[in-house]
């Protein structure tokens, strides 16, 4: 499903962000990657939506090469890809619908399959009676499942999560994981970047751990291992 | 495209200029005061050129002829004048009628005078053809093709009126583009402005449609659609004030200066705005599209 060879990726200045990285992500695979600031995480989540280019190396998503996407199929590319972020980004001046629906109407799903989806993704993520409140009125925890909820409406086969638990508690940090792992039990790829020891070593997962941009460990139901 | 999404994409437009309400009516009002400019530059022009028009078919060229020459001769070459292209009227004054109009303005107090010149008409050889050209450019042109024909003694023409009216023609039409452009350029200018703060405003949420995966079109529509309304409506406001102040200009100079009835006549407003109208909605819609698609293609390369 993702599939990185000798990928690098550096700046201007300074060491690259990314050395020779080489990563394999089966369908249907529940992955952390773990690493401390700077050890080129946030720079692998933009290279899969590619958002970045990098230096060196091929990139395989869903059977898509990017460093051969053309401009113009990116975002068809993306619409296969869920994301979602630590600051949850949503739009602050539409309730919980719209905003989730928003993420169809980008794709331009009927406004009867609007109305249909939205109801049931809410649902799913627990949100079904709070549809018309805005994102202030909602706990951190709640704005992120809006986050979880506008990122599956439509169906990806891949999810990113960019630190979905950087601005949580841990109630609400284990209610997503939980969330998170109900997604992937439906089959699609979850990829979780995050620093949450204490989520990564509860969940038994596989846990990919990035150093200065180089993979230093890959275990199946790893353990948080790398100190900051 | 789906019928929902162009809608979506109008409404999310007209909301950015809600959003936007300040910079949106500063570039609505800026508009309107270009195309108001346009407007009433385009109205004046027109009426310029309509007078001028008028004034150009009013100068005539007069064709004499050599003495010996006989009255059939004489209207033949009249046949040859009207079916040049270039002439628009002529008019035939014979000797008879020519020594009438004399009589008529030098004699007309002491009848006798002429009276002693009995039938010995003393302008028998002033027959002659007055020619109007409908442009007053071809003028000199003209007069050389009649002074080549036999039997022509003189073609008298005014050269001086000719080329003045040309020269005032030329200055009007550079004048009209020079101020088209410079507002032009204004518009393009302002327009490009409020879409720009229109994309900063909105950047969290052209981040996130980016990241879902929205097409270069979705994501640009709306600021399409917001310079195109805000073009229209700069456009629109100002034509509806300019149709009801020609009418009241137009009544007020002819009415105040009462001595240019029958000297200058105007366009009658329905006239002017035929053109004008479309001109300037074109025009609005046109800087429109263009200063908002200048703008997303600088600033969102998705």
């Amino acid at each position: 499903m993702i599939n990185l060879e000798n990928v690098s990726k550096s700046y201007s200045k300074g060491r690259p962000a990314l050395k020779e990285l080489n990563l394999h992500v089966e369908e249907g695979e529940f992955v952390f990657v773990v690493g401390s600031s700077g050890s080129g995480k946030s720079t692998l989540v933009k290279l899969l939506l590619k958002e970045l280019e990098p230096t060196e190396g091929m990139i395989t998503v869903n059977r898509k090469v990017l460093n051969k996407l053309k401009r113009r199929k990116v975002p068809k590319y993306r619409r296969d890809v869920g994301v979602v972020f630590q600051d949850f980004r949503l739009l602050k001046d539409r309730n919980v619908y719209d905003n989730v629906a928003f993420a169809q109407r980008v794709i331009e799903v009927s406004p009867r399959k609007i109305k249909k989806n939205v109801p049931e993704m809410l649902s799913m993520v627990g949100l079904a009676e709070k549809y018309r409140s805005l994102p202030k009125e909602l706990s951190g925890g709640e704005q992120q499942r809006v986050a979880l909820a506008r990122a599956l409406v439509n169906k990806p086969a891949i999810l990113l999560a960019d630190e979905p638990t950087g601005n949580l508690d841990p109630k609400n940090s284990f209610e997503i994981m939980k969330l998170l792992e109900e997604i992937n039990e439906r089959g699609t790829t979850v990829l979780v970047v995050t620093h949450n020891r204490e989520i990564v070593n509860a969940m038994k997962k596989r846990v990919i751990t990035l150093h200065h941009g180089m993979v230093v460990s890959d275990e199946q139901e790893g353990e948080y291992t790398y100190e900051d | 495209m789906r019928i929902s999404t162009a809608s979506y994409t109008a409404k999310q437009g007209l909301k950015s200029i809600g959003r936007n309400k300040m910079f949106s009516l500063a570039s609505i009002a800026t508009m309107a005061a270009c195309i108001f400019l346009f407007g009433l530059f385009l109205a004046i022009v027109m009426n310029f050129n309509y007078i001028l028009k008028a004034a150009e078919e009013g100068v005539s060229i007069t064709v004499l002829f050599n003495d010996d020459i006989e009255e059939e001769r004489i209207l033949e070459i009249g046949g040859q004048i009207k079916a040049m292209p270039e002439v628009t009227k002529t008019n035939y004054i014979s000797a008879e009628e020519a020594w009438d109009e004399w009589k008529e303005v030098y004699f007309a107090d002491n009848p006798e005078l002429a009276e002693g010149f009995k039938d010995d008409n003393p302008l028998s050889n002033s027959a002659s053809f007055d020619v109007y050209v409908s442009d007053i450019e071809d003028q000199n042109q003209v007069v050389e093709e009649i002074s080549a024909i036999e039997g022509v003694r003189k073609v008298n023409q005014s050269e001086i009126v000719a080329s003045r009216f040309s020269i005032v023609n030329k200055l009007v039409m550079y004048i009209s583009v020079a101020i088209i452009g410079i507002l032009l350029a204004v518009s393009i200018f302002l327009i490009s402005n409020t879409v720009t703060i229109g994309i900063s405003v909105r950047k969290e949420e052209i981040g996130i449609m980016k990241l879902i995966g929205a097409t270069d079109f979705f994501v640009r529509g709306p600021f399409i659609i917001e310079g195109v309304f805000i073009g229209a409506i700069g456009a629109f406001l100002p034509m509806i004030l300019l149709y009801f102040l020609y009418n009241k200009v137009v009544t007020y100079v002819l009415d105040k200066f009462s001595l240019l009835i029958g000297i200058i006549r105007f366009l009658p407003a329905n006239d002017v705005f035929t053109i004008l109208f479309p001109v300037a909605m074109g025009l609005g819609i046109g800087i429109g599209f263009l200063g908002s698609m200048i703008t997303v293609r600088k600033h969102l390369r998705v």
